[in-house]
């Protein structure tokens, strides 16, 4: 097989070493055989495109699941934890994409629940400098400060092995520095750290070493700065020809969709002085044939404007005028009927679990009480059909959705517009947590409905996105816009400063 | 989103908003109760006395123990629909045996059926979280497997209690003749039985496992042992009400706990204790059992017919779930 | 999770006869139907009573089925959505009340009267469930409480009880020796929910609500207008299970109704459906409610008394949910 680098010349025992680990649930082989060697002192990344099985590797390593077969030794010694709290013993200490911390109890309650020594815990956050009231309910909590105490907690109990999973991706990025600075000191004194995330440029600058996942077996471990990211990326998706052929010509069909750009589509949705929540006075148009990027840090106002423009929550003040007609939306029904739809980032808010991907696809089509009547099958099947189509969603397991791959689940929340019609999209981050190829599709994808002469507002949390996709980029700050930036320059740099309230600098 | 967004750690001093913000409906509830009091107070034509208090223990203390029981279950995220039948188990398996035994011999039996409420609390909580049925069902089944055990122990009403026994609840008093015993039972048993494991790590996964499961199991938190633990709580806390039932009533009746399954419910909703879990505490539902027989108490004094004091009182159950679906609905707008 | 093509071996082969099951359960439930219905002749030869497995039994056996089977298919419609309806037998003792109150002023007006209180049952579920959004099962509880307390109070006035005739008729006789009567409610409403299920939009509503409410309420679903029909729905045809009983029976008492609780939810949940919502169907509750409508024969010829029924009763609702739970868990 192959397994990690030179595994059998290395002279100690490594400090973590799992072998042929697998792990099916029901049919469905969530990790084939996956070996991983973590040397003392070393950050290792662990990547893979979605469903390729790191978060299944992970809960094994943590003792959250049991494996069918292979075996975990730490130093040397076989181990096999039952349970979270077993696994800690062992020295393993994971922060896990989602926090550890129980909504309705205060945050020192949280953690004499695990047993955590509270006065350390809250000298570790110092060191972090960070601070909070540890009387707080977990829930009053933002998540990044989560995030940070899950952090906190894993160090106070001086693991050998830090696990994070995917702990970058909820964090403005001066959380993110800190979290690499105590990555580096966890090496400095002789631990080692597991790194699980979507961001290739953070696995360059932080480790030393990379193992790649893809279909539920380890596929090669590299040294990350060496080959860069288009290596890491070849690895992820299988066979590098095909990657770059496929990357090739998505770059093309986004460039002549920018060619064929109708000049001047008319005003799609046009926001004036929007007001509600975090929101205090943003105005903008999107037009036909246009993708806005909205680009903002956590907690600006981003949220509540496409929750408002979504007619997810009421507005404050302001008007919103929709295909030429006042939007005063009091449900999302209000806003589909004007055309404006709504994918939501997380895609469990806007799927049916359990039905299959046809019902799924088709169900805004049933939203008001006259469609409630008999049902066209030929007419909805061509449809569904199509829309399947646009988006290439692999059907294989269609019974139901939740047997489908996270990137294929995220499609099938698009498809549900594409089949049912609209005028404006709002986006918000439809790329967090999938994997890149899948990414990639997505873009062409928002280019060609533009092409088409829809209207769309797109959020990212990845600011490489906006000179991909975006026609002109706004950023938000404190709830107002703070620049236009064209797309083609909205480089990171540029961006960056403006979300930062123009160059009055980072806090 | 940084160090300067942190609110500085408050040393000391009370944060009386958030009290109010946490334990807002507790407090309303108490008030509520005090109200009513002073208002029963008021109807009466004839003088308010140590007997009204105690006729009020009377018909309270089954409900506040089964409520009791109720609000554990609920906190840990469950709900125990058997909880009536098993009551009704207690009460005709207490009425049937108890008769003939003297005071000491009767404490002790009753003291065994607390322990076997525990048991079948426990075993209800293991077959849910053996087999992963959900507990509406689990517990929907044994409320009819428990309400046939109850059939099958006496099929009419029948039995009796020992005297002392009943006077335990429906006679004595502790002090002041203001005082029935009855409340101070009540309030030892929330005292040896919560206050001994609220704060502490078996109190907290109650909590855990009703406010997120999968946190909490991250967390650390045996999340089986705990659900079966709270199942426990409230088969003990059950076997009290059919015990508060039997020296109450002074007979056995296999239907005797019947209504006891919807009104902990509505007394633990009422009492302030989120029915997604994770939220509330056993004062609330106390508090609430207190106001619903109140309810009924004062209808009845003022000549409303007792069919129709059901009726109110149920409707009255209904409206004010009702209210709080209402604010729960309005939190999650803003929110 | 990924969905990787599954590779041959012996656990895979098993998962895949169970996924068979699963997604067949319809079929393996009418077999075990019949099974039933052979043990139950078995069993009565055997305390030598004759044949059970005869025309008029089958006949019978649908006759009762059918009160049973509209009880639950209300029951199925809430379910579906994620919700449980407990006053669906109170809901028929009021409709059957309905009927022997008003049967002096004729036998539509009787039947009107039942179907309407149903509705008004109904509708006040919905509003607290959809509306004001109170748990299911205490909202539903308490509208059960609060009707018992009405016809309790109504029971007490003075008035001319009687059962009319064409209600007699439809709950307890057959046309051409075998057909009962009230297959003409059961079998059109019976079609039209199965079929309603899989081809209306408003099936497809259902479905999706129970499933995840919050991604209906995305694809501009105003959930609450799903949930309050649903309500209605099985408050009517809660109702109209109380006139075939009523008319079974030939005599309305305030008891008449509260046997057919937990055989309510049995059904349901034998047939299949999952009490979370969002997956099963009305088929799989129709063989149900055949396969309890035996059960309760054989329990009849064995002499049990209520108390061994109840036990026996919850014993299968835990069983066959806990069987479920095993086959669908991934």
């Amino acid at each position: 097989m192959t397994s990690g680098g030179g595994g059998d010349a290395a002279p100690a025992s490594p400090l973590l070493h799992a072998e042929g680990l697998r792990k099916s649930y029901g049919p469905v082989i969530a990790l084939r055989s996956a070996d991983l060697r973590v040397e003392p002192g070393e950050a290792h990344a662990l990547l893979g495109a979605n469903g390729a099985g790191k978060s299944t590797l992970v809960k094994l390593l943590t003792g959250v699941v049991r494996p069918d077969a292979g075996t975990i030794a730490v130093h040397g010694r076989p181990v096999r934890a039952a349970s979270p709290a077993e696994a800690a013993r062992f020295g393993l200490a994971p922060v896990f994409q989602d926090p550890a911390l129980v909504p309705d109890l205060t945050v020192a309650q949280n953690l004499r629940l695990t047993g955590a020594d509270v006065d350390a815990v809250r000298t570790r956050l110092r060191a972090l400098d960070l601070d909070l009231d540890f009387t707080e309910l977990a829930s009053d909590v933002p998540l990044p400060l989560l995030r940070m105490l899950d952090l906190a907690r894993a160090l106070s109990r001086d693991p050998s092995l830090l696990i994070l999973d995917e702990i970058t991706a909820a964090l403005p990025s001066d959380l993110a520095e800190r979290v690499f600075a105590v990555m580096r000191e966890q090496c400095d004194r002789g631990g080692s750290v597991l790194f699980i995330t979507h961001r290739l440029k953070e696995v360059i600058a932080t480790c030393a070493r990379a193992t790649i996942l893809r279909d539920g077996g380890a596929v090669a471990t590299i040294a990350p700065r060496e080959g860069g990211e288009s290596e890491i990326v070849s690895h992820m998706l299988g066979d590098q020809a095909v990657a770059a052929e496929v990357a090739k010509a998505e770059r093309v069909t986004v460039r002549e969709a920018e060619a064929e750009r109708p000049a001047d589509g008319e005003v799609a949705l046009a926001v004036s002085d929007l007001r509600g929540g975090a929101v205090d006075g943003v105005s903008f148009e999107v037009r036909r044939g246009e993708v806005l990027g909205i680009a903002a840090l956590d907690g600006q106002g981003q949220d509540e404007l496409f929750a408002m423009l979504a007619g997810e929550q009421g507005v404050g003040g302001g008007t919103v005028v929709a295909g030429g007609k006042p939007l005063k939306a009091r449900h999302p029904f209000d806003a589909i009927r004007a055309g404006v739809v709504y994918v939501p980032a997380d895609r469990l808010h806007a799927l049916l679990p359990q039905r299959s991907v046809r019902e799924n696809i088709a169900a805004p089509r049933y939203n008001r009480l006259r469609r409630w009547g008999p049902i066209n099958m030929a007419d909805e099947g061509r449809r569904v059909a199509r829309a399947i189509d646009a988006l290439q969603v692999d059907t294989r397991a269609q019974r139901q959705v939740r047997r489908l791959s996270g990137g294929n689940q995220q499609k099938v929340t698009i498809a549900r517009w594409l089949a049912s019609g609209f005028d404006t999209m709002l986006c918000f981050d439809p790329t967090r947590g999938i994997d890149v190829g899948t990414k990639r599709q997505v873009y062409a994808l928002l280019r060609d409905l533009a092409a088409e002469g829809s209207a769309i507002l797109l959020f990212s949390s990845e600011l490489a996105e906006f000179p991909l996709v975006c026609d002109r980029v706004l950023t938000l700050y404190g709830g107002r816009v703070t620049a236009e930036i064209p797309g083609a320059a909205a480089d990171e740099a540029t961006l960056l400063e403006a979300m930062h309230g123009l160059s009055e600098g980072a806090a | 989103m940084t160090s300067t967004s942190l609110r500085p750690p408050l040393s000391g001093r009370i944060d009386w908003r958030r009290v109010v913000r946490r334990h807002g409906w507790t407090i309303g509830i108490v008030v509520l109760l005090v109200a009513f009091a002073l208002y029963w107070r008021s109807s009466t034509s004839v003088p308010w006395g140590p007997f009204d208090v105690q006729s009020l223990a009377i018909d309270a203390l089954p409900l506040a123990f089964v409520a009791m029981g109720q609000a554990v279950v609920i906190i840990s995220g469950g709900v125990d629909l058997s909880v009536g039948s098993l009551m009704s188990l207690v009460n005709v398996l207490a009425a049937k045996e108890m008769a003939h035994m003297g005071y000491t011999s009767a404490i002790l039996y009753a003291l065994g059926l607390v322990v076997l409420g525990a048991l079948i609390g426990s075993v209800t909580g293991a077959v849910i979280v053996v087999t992963g049925v959900a507990d509406i069902i689990v517990t929907l089944a044994g409320l009819f497997v428990l309400g046939g055990c109850a059939l099958a122990v006496l099929q009419v009403p029948g039995g009796a209690a020992p005297l002392r026994f009943q006077s335990l609840v429906t006679l004595d008093t502790v002090g002041t003749r203001w005082l029935p015993s009855a409340f101070v039972i009540l309030l030892g048993v929330y005292a040896l039985l919560w206050l001994t494991v609220r704060r502490r790590r078996l109190g907290l996964a109650l909590y855990a496992i009703g406010s997120n499961r999968d946190r909490a199991y991250l967390a650390g938190v045996k999340v089986a042992r705990t659900r079966i633990v709270a199942y426990a709580f409230s088969g003990a806390f059950a076997a009290l009400g059919g015990l508060a039932l039997t020296a109450a009533s002074g007979i056995g009746d296999p239907n005797s706990g019947s209504i006891y399954t919807l009104n902990s419910v509505a007394a633990v909703v009422l009492g302030g204790v989120s029915l997604l879990g994770g939220v509330g505490g056993l004062i609330g539902p106390i508090a609430a059992a207190l106001v619903l027989t109140l309810v009924k108490t004062v209808m009845i004094i003022k000549g409303v017919n007792q069919n129709w004091a059901q009726v109110i009182q149920g409707s009255l159950i209904v409206i004010v779930v009702m209210i709080g679906g209402l604010a729960i609905r309005q939190k999650g707008k803003t929110g | 999770m990924s969905a990787v093509p599954e590779t041959p071996g012996r656990s895979e082969a098993w998962a895949m006869v169970r996924r068979r099951l699963v997604d067949n359960s319809v079929a393996v439930l009418v077999l075990v139907f019949v099974a039933l219905f052979v043990l139950t002749d078995v069993v009565n030869r055997a305390q030598g009573d004759g044949a059970f497995l005869t025309p008029t039994q089958v006949s019978t056996t649908f006759l009762y089925a059918a009160i049973l089977g509209l009880l639950s298919a209300g029951q199925t419609l809430v379910m579906l959505t994620g919700g449980i309806d407990l006053s669906v037998a109170t809901t028929a003792t009021a409709g059957a009340f309905m009927v022997s109150r008003f049967g002096s002023h004729g036998a539509a007006a009787s039947i009107v009267a039942a179907l309407v209180v149903g509705l008004v049952i109904g509708a006040a579920n919905g509003l607290g469930v959809a509306v004001f959004r109170v748990n299911p099962l205490i909202m539903t509880l308490g509208i059960s409480t609060i009707t018992i307390g009405v016809l309790t109070v109504e029971a007490q006035k003075q008035f001319t009880s009687l059962v009319p005739n064409v209600v007699v008729a439809l709950g307890s006789e057959r046309f051409l020796h075998y057909i009962p009567y009230d297959l003409l409610v059961w079998g059109p409403i019976a079609a039209a929910i199965v079929l309603g299920l899989r081809y209306s939009g408003i099936g497809r509503m259902i479905y999706g609500v129970g499933d995840n409410p919050l991604a209906m309420r995305l694809a501009g679903v105003r959930v609450w207008q799903v949930q309050l029909v649903v309500y209605v729905l099985c408050g009517v045809l809660s109702a109209a299970a109380g006139i075939l009983l009523v008319g079974f029976n030939n005599a309305a008492d305030l008891g008449i109704g509260t046997p057919f609780l937990l055989p309510s939810v049995a059904a349901v949940v034998i047939g299949g459906t999952s009490i979370f919502g969002g997956f099963g169907g009305y088929a799989g509750t129709i063989v149900g409610a055949l396969i309890l409508t035996v059960l309760d024969s054989l329990l009849t010829i064995l002499n049990a008394s209520q108390a061994v029924r109840q036990i026996l009763y919850g014993a299968i609702v835990l069983a066959l949910a806990s069987l479920y739970a095993r086959t669908t868990s991934e």
